[in-house]
């Protein structure tokens, strides 16, 4: 019996890492088809981000960065699109920019959904996207001192300063907030780096999970004035937003699936444990 | 004097737009932004340079049918593909370029994004042994926050996401501050180094 359990620990210790695959791909698929609805409470980072886009006066102007690409979509799309549609909720009017090539047909497939689908918003009246532009770091200094002359033409090829939503329109002044949903670099640090400690103005930020921690500082001192972490934070927004979307929808699944790597871990350091001291006697 | 001019050149540009940060005077700030704009075509230009380099390597390696030629020659088609559709077409919604971002690179680069899961549980499964007490701080407090992260947390014990929440404000955020700010004083002095020309690695040869 002590020889079948030893035999058994010795087992899980080597464990074939397909075997976890398939656990993981279990825990993800099947909370998605049999929804477990574990409600969660909203964290103090993502009533900041709520609280501070509610702050801002109806007809305002503000500054959407959509700085990711499809990698991190999963992510930061549920994030996005309730971004949006808080935003609209508020008639707050959007001029939304990319500093990452491939986030440009996300920001329109957001608007399309939520602007146009859902709010009726007017291009070029509510909302406009003036696309991407290379250069990170140099385009958010440039911004600083000309929004139209750092983007002469939008996304579809208008000119920005015939747009009724950029009369009188010229920099960060003009500007309430800036909301920053960031997949890497360049994204949220270097909008508070060059940005926020510069210009003065106050920036929320939507970001991956594994990036989260890094931007805690800022949450503190200030330079910062919400933060959405992750899958979680998007779903604790679209809580707040009131609406189940993908973020909520994801909740079981990530559950699950941590709960899964947590007993993953038990395990193998039960076995690593266990048959170490055999293989010492 | 081919080290000299370089030197000078960075010493000039970096002093310039370290002023530029100082001095929010409506003169300078202009004459910075028109730099800023010549540092933005700069740097579009370095797409051509990358896009010309990737065509260079990989019709090399195509040519002597190197390792993984024929992935090559996929890639080759795609950068094609794409830039005659973007180019030729339009990149707005409803062309063939929107079309094929939405229906190709967008599921294809969610799905390595979500190959993560899969390959993380099985680091963590191996990597999470604690062996030393720094390795069990580590797997304990990776625990913690990662059930405490997700909704069934609040089911084991209901104040869990503060007590995480306490985690990321206090131990975490001063380690990571205490990280920021050494990285930061570190970024200071190559800074300095490299604008007054002691530090000249960025010349190459050295």
């Amino acid at each position: 019996m002590k020889d079948k359990i030893v035999r058994i620990l010795e087992y899980l210790d080597k464990l074939d890492r397909r075997i976890i695959f398939i656990f993981i791909a279990a825990a993800v698929a099947l909370p998605l088809l049999f929804p477990l609805d574990i409600d969660f409470s909203v964290t103090p980072p993502v009533r900041g981000f709520y609280d501070t886009i509610q702050s801002v006066p109806e007809g305002s102007k503000i500054l959407l960065s959509c700085d990711y690409d499809p990698g991190s979509l999963p992510e930061l799309w549920p994030m996005h699109v309730s971004a949006v549609r808080q935003l609209c909720q508020k008639n707050i009017k959007i001029v939304c920019t990319q500093l990452w090539p491939a986030g440009s047909p996300l920001a329109e497939a957001a608007f399309e959904e939520v602007a146009l689908g859902e709010f009726n918003k007017e291009y070029g009246v509510d909302f406009v996207n003036l696309g991407f532009k290379e250069g990170r770091e140099v385009v958010m200094v440039s911004m600083g001192t000309s929004i139209p002359k750092t983007f002469p033409t939008d996304y579809h090829g208008n000119r920005v300063e015939d747009l009724p939503i950029m009369e009188g329109m010229e920099n960060y002044e003009d500007l309430d907030l800036i909301v920053n949903i960031s997949g890497g670099l360049p994204g949220t640090k270097e909008w508070i780096l060059q940005v926020v400690s510069r210009f003065h103005i106050p920036l929320v930020s939507g970001c991956t999970a594994v990036v989260a921690p890094e931007f805690y500082p800022y949450l503190q001192s200030g330079q910062l004035q919400g933060l959405l972490g992750g899958m979680k934070g998007a779903a604790e927004y679209e809580k707040l937003v009131g609406i189940t979307g993908l973020g909520r929808r994801g909740m079981d699944s990530q559950s699950v699936s941590h709960i899964i790597v947590f007993l993953f871990i038990l395990i193998g350091n039960i076995a690593y444990f266990t048959t170490r001291k055999g293989k010492k006697k | 004097m081919r080290r000299e001019v370089p030197i000078i050149i960075c010493f000039l540009a970096g002093f310039f737009f370290i002023s530029d940060y100082f001095i929010p005077q409506e003169d300078w700030t202009e004459v910075a932004h028109r730099v800023n704009q010549w540092a933005i075509i700069v740097i579009a230009f370095a797409y051509v340079l990358g896009v010309a380099n990737i065509v260079r390597v990989n019709s090399q390696v195509i040519r002597r049918k190197g390792d993984d030629w024929k992935y090559k020659i996929v890639l080759l088609c795609g950068l094609v593909l794409m830039l005659t559709l973007g180019i030729g077409l339009g990149i707005e919604r409803g062309t063939a370029f929107n079309w094929v971002f939405m229906n190709a690179i967008y599921p294809l680069q969610a799905t390595m994004f979500s190959l993560l899961a899969f390959f993380i549980a099985s680091a963590a499964f191996r990597a999470f042994r604690i062996r030393t007490w720094t390795a069990a701080l580590l797997g304990i407090t990776a625990v913690l926050v990662m059930i405490g992260r997700v909704p069934v947390g609040e089911i084991i014990w209901p104040d869990f996401p503060d007590f995480i929440e306490w985690i990321m404000n206090v131990p975490q955020l001063a380690a990571k501050r205490a990280i920021m700010i050494g990285a930061a004083l570190g970024a200071i002095s190559t800074g300095l180094k490299v604008l007054i020309g002691l530090e000249r690695t960025y010349m190459g040869g050295e």
